[in-house]
């Protein structure tokens, strides 16, 4: 018989069912996800990792001002995705540009808060993706309004929110499990422990046990799986999400990951770890993981690999010759968009400047 | 019947019951708005006519309350949420500076938060420590928010109503000493609605320039003005954020003296603000210095100092003297 602290204490072990080798780990509780999810799962892995490289490209050629890549992390970004529906939400970090291009919005609208032109350039509503949140765990309480709204319109959705390591420090978090696990909101709280947060390291963010756990003390059940391993993070965020679908309240799901590239490129990741402490996280990468596996099982041969390489070099292809292109925002939208009717005031400013601009170009 | 008596707090009961009524998507949430009814009785009876999906406690956390709010705005849902006193506002205050205050810019206008953050707001009921805050400036300096404050009974039913119809998130000031105060009013003509400020008295000498707590104090004192033979008028800004230029200034124009009267710190505050505008654009109308009437630089005081702070008549009137008079 379990108990309630069992039933919301996590695995002993993270969750894994496919090891590094690319060999299927049968699981008690979980199951192997089919072998149409996991060879699509593996095509999207291909397309995150070239754009993640991509978008550093980008940064390095003055497209962008900045990209958080998740590289090495894209079964965490992909797996969060694969596992909502179109009627589900998902709520990103500023880490998440690939989660939310799998989720189908435009990778060049999506780019646009990094390019500088808007502080998001996709329309949230069009795929259900929050604008990405740069402070930090925020947006995780937007999560459960957006959940609690749902339940009390009496609709099935589901919130995926996505929080990293650091987040798991702030305020908001903690509140967030509450008012979550005290609605009984269906939200999915999904925490990609990369091990920094910037250059502090996990064992400085955090006593606890693992940060599954910091579920219990809400009353939220905790799991935690392998980062690197799609198969894992597919099956333990789809039995969160059903779980959650099914009224059975919020879930904290943790994924032990490895930031294996510096926080951003303005970050300088000497200064805090060693180069043989990111080695060992390398052979672990996720693309390379389940190719093993998916090659092993015969779902997987070079045509196929091929393919999946094609139409990631095609969606790269697309992000940068649309990031290539100089787009001047109109100074206009600056006094456009802060209320829905505008004020006095700002009438006056927006005059001020296109006349001031106007005065520029004579 | 739509002439009624009633407190503002009354009043602002009967405006949330009102937009419940008219509106299902508008919900009710913060700590003790229950069953309690709010500790000021705003929300009184609410989770017994709509039930507990649309009026309910939440977890004493105030960012929790707003971040939560946000979501449910964004989900189509019209949240008014309670922060029970000014100065517990502050835990709450990223989510309204980060988000409430930037989703829609953010957002290039494809997320609109129609929600209300109700705070019941300054000072002069006694409140111990934490409990009285003059919070304006903070939210009138962050862009993207509206910020109201009712002086009236009337005002406070309809300010309320239209701050829940509004399509942009409003901080809705109610000045917690105003709360008892009860009037006879006409729910069947409505009050100008956000961004309009009104001229409670009319005035050809000098001209007051209130909101919120302050007004019925700028009303007295042109009352005592009168009966020394000054003709003082007192406008009362309603919003702060819009301001109404047009109003203020046109007031101010018509008496060529003016004195602003606030609760809060006069340093970097909204009195400052309404000073340097009314200067820059009624300087030649100007026959003095525009003064000011607020509190000090302080913190807050305890309840036995607090009328040290508070703008009183005798303040106000000092200060209409001051206005450089041909005649003193």
């Amino acid at each position: 018989m379990s108990t309630v602290e069992e039933r919301l204490l996590p695995s002993a072990e993270p969750v894994r069912l496919i090891d590094e080798h690319g060999a299927a780990h049968p699981h008690t509780s979980y199951q192997l996800p089919s072998a149409e999810t996991l060879t699509d799962g593996y095509a999207q892995l291909v397309k995150g990792r070239r754009l993640n490289d991509q978008a550093s490209a980008l940064v390095r050629q003055g497209r962008l001002a900045v990209y958080p890549s998740s590289h090495g992390q894209e079964a965490c970004q992909v797996a969060a995705t694969m596992v909502i529906e179109e009627r589900d939400w998902l709520f990103p970090t500023y880490r998440d540009t690939v989660s939310i291009v799998s989720r189908g919005v435009d990778p060049i609208e999506t780019l646009t808060l990094l390019r500088g032109d808007w502080h998001s350039g996709y329309d949230p509503h069009e795929r259900n993706v929050a604008p990405q949140s740069t402070p930090l765990a925020t947006q995780l309480l937007h999560a459960v309004g957006v959940a609690h709204a749902a339940r009390l319109k009496g609709e099935d959705t589901v919130v995926m929110a996505l929080v990293g390591d650091g987040g798991t420090s702030e305020g908001d978090f903690h509140e967030a499990l509450n008012f979550a696990a005290v609605w009984q909101a269906p939200v999915v709280f999904f925490i990609q422990n990369n091990e920094y947060a910037i250059s502090v390291p996990l064992a400085k963010q955090t006593a606890a046990p693992s940060l599954a756990h910091k579920g219990i003390g809400y009353g939220v059940p905790g799991e935690r799986a392998d980062g690197n391993d799609l198969a894992g993070l597919l099956a333990v965020l789809g039995t969160a999400v059903e779980r959650a679908r099914a009224g059975e309240g919020p879930q904290l799901v943790e994924a032990h990951t490895y930031r294996v590239q510096a926080h951003t490129n303005a970050d300088d990741a000497t200064r805090y770890r060693d180069d043989a402490e990111v080695t060992p996280w390398l052979e672990r990468d996720p693309i390379k993981r389940l190719d093993a596996y998916l090659s092993g099982a015969g779902l997987l041969d070079d045509a196929r690999r091929a393919a999946a390489l094609a139409e990631a070099d095609r969606v790269a292809e697309y992000t940068r010759v649309g990031l290539m292109e100089d787009v001047q925002p109109d100074p206009a939208e600056l006094f456009q968009h802060l209320y829905t009717v505008q004020t006095p005031q700002l009438r006056e400013q927006a005059a001020f400047l296109a006349d001031e601009l106007a005065r520029e170009e004579a | 019947m739509t002439h009624v008596k009633l407190s503002m707090a009354q009043a602002l009961n009967q405006a949330l019951r009102d937009a419940m009524r008219a509106d299902d998507t508008v919900l009710m949430f913060g700590e003790d708005v229950g069953a309690l009814g709010g500790v000021f009785r705003v929300t009184d009876g609410l989770t017994a006519e709509f039930g507990e999906s649309r009026c309910f406690d939440t977890p004493l956390a105030e960012s929790g309350i707003v971040g939560t709010a946000i979501g449910m705005a964004m989900n189509g849902m019209r949240p008014v949420v309670e922060m029970q006193f000014d100065a517990f506002g502050y835990p709450a205050f990223e989510q309204v500076v980060s988000h409430v205050a930037k989703m829609r810019n953010r957002t290039r206008g494809k997320i609109t938060l129609p929600m209300v953050i109700r705070m019941p707001y300054a000072g002069g009921i006694g409140g111990v420590e934490h409990h009285c805050d003059s919070s304006e400036a903070y939210y009138a300096h962050t862009p993207g928010l509206t910020v109201v404050a009712p002086s009236t009974v009337a005002d406070a039913y309809w300010l309320m109503r239209r701050a829940i119809e509004f399509p942009d998130p409003v901080i809705f000031l109610e000045p917690k000493k105003l709360y008892w105060a009860k009037e006879e009013i006409d729910l069947g003509t409505p009050e100008p609605g956000i961004g309009k400020a009104v001229v409670r008295r009319e005035g050809a000498d000098a001209t007051l320039i209130a909101y919120g707590p302050t007004v019925p104090v700028a009303l007295e004192a042109a009352e005592a003005a009168a009966a020394e033979g000054r003709s003082v008028g007192v406008v009362d800004l309603r919003s702060i954020v819009p301001f109404d230029d047009e109003t203020v200034c046109a007031a101010v124009r018509s008496t060529g003296r003016a004195v602003v009267v606030a609760e809060a710190s006069g340093f970097a505050s909204v009195s400052s603000e309404i000073v340097a505008r009314v200067t820059e654009r009624c300087f030649h109308s100007l026959a003095a210095p525009i003064r000011r009437v607020t509190g000090f630089d302080i913190p807050f005081p305890p309840p036995h100092l607090e009328r040290h702070q508070l703008p009183s008549v005798d303040r106000i009137l000092d200060a209409v003297d001051d206005l450089q008079w041909e005649d003193s």
